[in-house]
């Protein structure tokens, strides 16, 4: 059904002008369609994260605008654009403007490969999980830079955390990544998806892949900057960190860009573990938005699995960080790969 | 070996703390029964402050309009920016037939008071005590400025002066 959309929109087009034309106005459409996906998601996790952090301190939330306090959110959104952007005056400017689109850029072209469905998926190529993880990690020069030319103490002492934190974690996200693209044997996302049809990877890989799944959260949580790994920003010894110059719309950029990155590292653990927009009762064909709707639901579960992290952990000193990272997770990782690796080979796998 | 031990050690009791924090939250999400939130006005009917809120001073009346204020005016003394006046008056006992104070009038300036408590720890009747109404509001200031004893009330007979 959707599917058919897109062809009318791509006859109607190519009876207007010619090829080559339609051809890049359906990227700009498609990009435009991206932009709108960034900031509904942005601004409907915000409201998720404030109504789940309200129940978890046994309050309830924004529930004053709109239905549930659903606008809450866009209310706030539109203050920041109205808000003056201001800078200080030893900041360096350009890089100082430059690095909040480091960020959003990043963000946006990972969301291009999360498969929202089998017809809703942007950008699938072959090397779909190596090409995610190594745009994701561009991301770090936005708050690297932010913090650099703001010409703050605290942003940079954010910054530098940034470096430490982002490099550390993204070996145990890579190494949890690898693992399982062990067990699915591609790296296409649309393929990895595929081979989920008669079993999720988590029952298919059992332990291993229980084990991976855990360090894919922990560094998960690490990687999208959020508590207990939240040192880029601990509000008590930082100000706000690496963002503390910014105001109005360039401090929403990130701000989106933050929970954006949470739903990348979700839909991740979604494809990598539960089988993506597959249905858990195999009628996945039937329904025209089934794989939309399961995803969604997936997706919101990994969610509310990091929200929960979020609101029970306290903060971790930066020498635990790295030590949890260095002397935990990265010997455990490359013990299950090598298991993985075993079970594969010897067909252990379900 | 304590290398392991502690993995296992440091999950189960993220776990634990996982295990009250998600208690919290699905009861709440259900129920909403451990939520302190007061939607204040719009539960203005039913809104009962705590016993320990400070609204205001309030003089102590039982059910035969009697206090326990003597006007020793010892509260007007303790406060530290003169928000009580306390009129008193002397007249004849009829029983012992000895000269006794008596309250005329207990004048609380409510728009004075910085609520410390320093007149109630003062009392030694224990006659003044906390109010818990808070809605002062007033467009008039003349109008905070109240008398705590109601009209026609006496000192509860054989208290002690």
């Amino acid at each position: 059904m959707i599917l058919n959309i897109f062809t009318d929109i791509h006859e109607l087009l190519l009876g207007l002008m010619s090829e080559e034309a339609a051809h890049i106005l359906e990227l700009v459409l498609i990009a435009a369609g991206y932009l709108g996906i960034f900031a509904i998601l942005g601004l409907l996790l915000v409201w998720l994260e404030r109504r789940v952090a309200g129940f978890f301190q046994l309050r309830l939330g924004p529930n004053r605008v709109g239905p549930m306090g659903l606008f809450q959110t866009i209310a706030d959104a539109l203050k920041l654009v109205s808000k003056e952007l201001t800078g200080t005056v030893k900041a360096d400017m350009q890089l100082y403007k430059l690095a909040p689109y480091f960020v959003i850029t990043t963000a946006l072209m990972s969301l291009a490969l999360i498969p929202f469905s089998y017809e809703i998926h942007a950008f699938d190529i072959n090397i779909g999980l190596f090409f995610l993880t190594s745009v994701s990690s561009i991301g770090v020069i936005g708050i690297f830079l932010a913090g650099w030319a703001s010409n703050n103490k605290y942003s940079l002492i954010g910054g530098m955390r940034t470096g430490i934190q982002m490099i550390s974690y993204e070996l145990s996200v890579g190494m949890s990544i690898v693992t399982m693209v062990v067990l699915a044997g591609t790296l296409q996302i649309s393929e990895i998806v595929e081979i989920q049809k008669d079993g999720w990877l988590i029952f298919k890989g059992h332990i291993p892949a229980l084990i991976a799944f855990m360090v894919f959260m922990i560094a998960g949580t690490a990687e999208s900057n959020r508590t207990p790994f939240d040192l880029v920003e601990a509000e008590s010894e930082l100000g706000a960190g690496f963002h503390t110059e910014y105001s109005g719309m360039n401090f929403a950029y990130y701000f989106l860009a933050e929970f954006v990155n949470l739903f990348i590292i979700s839909s991740v653990a979604v494809v990598l573990f539960f089988g993506g927009w597959l249905s858990p009762f195999g009628i996945t064909d039937s329904i025209p938005f089934a794989g939309l709707f399961w995803f969604g639901i997936k997706v919101v579960g990994v969610i509310f699995i990091f929200m929960w992290f979020r609101w029970t952990f306290p903060r971790f000193r930066i020498d635990q960080l790295l030590t949890l990272e260095w002397k935990y997770l990265l010997p455990i990782n490359i013990v299950n790969i090598v298991l993985m690796a075993l079970m594969v080979w010897l067909g252990l796998t379900f | 070996m304590s290398y392991f031990s502690e993995i296992i050690n440091g999950t189960k009791t993220l776990l634990t703390g996982m295990r009250i924090t998600g208690k919290y939250f699905f009861v709440n999400l259900f129920t909403r029964r451990d939520v302190i939130t007061q939607q204040y006005p719009d539960n203005i009917d039913t809104l009962e402050m705590f016993d320990r809120f400070k609204g205001e001073i309030t003089l102590f009346h039982n059910e035969n309009n009697e206090h326990k204020c003597d006007a020793c005016t010892l509260c007007e003394k303790a406060c530290p920016n003169g928000s009580l006046e306390v009129l008193g008056d002397k007249a004849k006992d009829p029983e012992t037939g000895k000269n006794k104070r008596f309250l005329v009038k207990h004048i609380y300036h409510l728009e004075m008071c910085t609520m410390c408590g320093l007149c109630i720890e003062a009392c030694p009747q224990d006659a003044l005590e906390w109010g818990q109404d808070f809605h002062h509001v007033e467009y008039d200031r003349s109008k905070l400025t109240k008398v705590l004893n109601k009209p026609g009330s006496k000192i509860i007979p054989g208290l002690k002066g």
